[in-house]
């Protein structure tokens, strides 16, 4: 009990230092808001200027925004720990790494739903997606995609932070990683926006928590290992 | 010296399976020449997951006990496995072409999930080679290993789902349409092929094994001066 009490009062102190440090303007995470924004635009130019086409697509282009950037905040997130030998120090610390993690992972959580809540707005705007009948099940598909892309993103960002070509190699890393993620996401999405006529909705939840509960334990068992190398 | 015969082994093997398969079984009366092409097929695709556990079991060996012949291992297993995965898609396509009239399916779940697999061990490639440190090296690369081993099952179960949401063209599995329907011989090619293919996948990791424990003692020489001269370029020499 105080070991859990221990790891989420790391995790709870990490997070809100990365908050804190967002807040006074490290811009980390706020300028893939406007990464995610300019995505869904070119999207638009790709495959438009046909709506019907477009809001087929729309699942699919909303969770394609949401990790392109989340994977450049999740990057950011870490980058910024390298600064001044930050990383290096944290791991010098006797705390726990399971409670690191959970901390970097629990403020790249928060930035995937910021990101959520700004795609979901531009996907009903640009591409003419009714999300209205997807209905409030919605919040919790994108919660669960979010909740899996920030463990398996923030376990790879910590792998690769210290690497001189990191831009490429997260992205390499993590995208096959994520395939399931984005299958599941994008599928519970469109069968959402279909109203589930073949109530499979269930089954994509339950692959999208598997997949969190997969990652956030292979985070929480491994992240520390890249720490104190 | 037992290496080499095995390598010697494996040639012969290969030789007499590709021989047999080519022209002692009849072709296919559904399928006609390509699909010569699954027994290739088969016995790379098994071997290929056959390297991936590998690199997990060595990458799970090096987390807990930091030795660096299990990172070699994971290594081998690693590099092979992409050799092994890469021929498979491409068998494959080459088989899908004539007998599925496509190169790429989106609906099979085994040609997915490989690609995906593919993908994942060439990244697990690259992060090795751009870590110099040996054991942050080891390290990485064996997070990436476990979580591969991970997710292989995970991408496959995804897609099966996926192509019941999809239905894709439906083609039966090569399993049922061999015909005549008594596949005796069809069953003794593709074993003759496999335990070939296997000897050769051996005698890979074995020798890439060994080359691996010869760069890392080369590493280390270099990094005590000991061979300053044969440090790599762009890396000052210490």
């Amino acid at each position: 009990m105080t070991a859990l009490r221990h790891h989420l009062g790391v995790a709870g102190v990490i997070a809100a230092k990365d908050l804190r440090a967002e807040l006074r303007g490290r811009q980390a995470v706020t300028s893939t808001l406007f990464l995610a924004a300019v995505t869904m635009l070119i999207f638009g130019f790709a495959l438009g200027p046909d709506q019907e086409r477009l809001a087929a697509a729309g699942p699919g282009l909303l969770w394609l925004a949401v990790i392109l950037s989340g994977m450049a905040a999740l990057g950011r997130l870490h980058h910024l720990e390298t600064e001044d030998g930050a990383f290096e120090l944290l791991g010098l610390y006797p705390i726990s790494r399971t409670g690191i993690y959970l901390g970097k992972a629990l403020g790249g959580l928060a930035a995937m739903l910021a990101l959520g809540v700004l795609v979901l707005p531009l996907t009903v705007i640009l591409f003419a997606v009714d999300l209205a009948t997807a209905g409030p099940a919605l919040a919790l598909v994108i919660v669960l995609g979010a909740v899996g892309f920030a463990a398996v993103g923030t376990l790879y960002a910590g792998l690769t932070v210290r690497l001189r070509a990191r831009e490429v190699l997260l992205p390499l890393l993590l995208l096959p990683v994520v395939a399931p993620l984005l299958l599941a996401s994008v599928s519970a999405t469109a069968v959402l926006l279909a109203g589930d006529p073949f109530a499979e909705l269930m089954g994509w939840l339950q692959l999208l928590m598997g997949y969190d509960l997969a990652m956030l334990l292979a985070g929480g068992l491994t992240y520390g290992l890249a720490l104190e190398e | 010296m037992a290496v080499r015969v095995l390598g010697m082994g494996a040639i012969v093997a290969v030789a007499a399976a590709t021989l047999f398969s080519l022209f002692v079984v009849p072709a296919d009366l559904n399928q006609g020449e390509p699909q010569r092409i699954m027994y290739i097929h088969v016995a790379t695709a098994w071997l290929a997951y056959l390297s991936f556990g590998v690199t997990a079991l060595a990458s799970v060996w090096w987390l807990i006990r930091r030795d660096f012949r299990a990172d070699a291992i994971a290594l081998a297993g690693a590099e092979v496995g992409v050799l092994f995965t890469a021929s498979t898609i491409w068998a494959g396509m080459m088989w899908g072409r004539p007998v599925w009239g496509t190169f790429w399916d989106w609906g099979d779940p085994r040609l997915t999930t490989t690609a995906v697999m593919l993908a994942m061990y060439v990244g697990y490639l690259l992060i090795r080679r751009l870590t110099d440190e040996p054991a942050r090296r080891a390290t990485r690369a064996a997070v990436l290993g476990v979580i591969g081993a991970i997710n292989i099952p995970i991408v496959h179960f995804s897609v099966i789902w996926w192509r019941g949401l999809h239905q894709g063209p439906t083609f039966g599995s090569p399993e049922n349409v061999l015909n005549p329907p008594a596949p005796g011989q069809f069953v003794a090619a593709l074993l003759l092929m496999l335990g070939a293919f296997s000897l050769a996948w051996l005698w890979l990791v074995i020798n890439r094994y060994r080359l691996a424990r010869l760069e890392s003692a080369t590493e280390d020489a270099v990094r005590r001066g000991q061979l300053a001269g044969l440090a790599p370029a762009g890396e000052s020499s210490p």
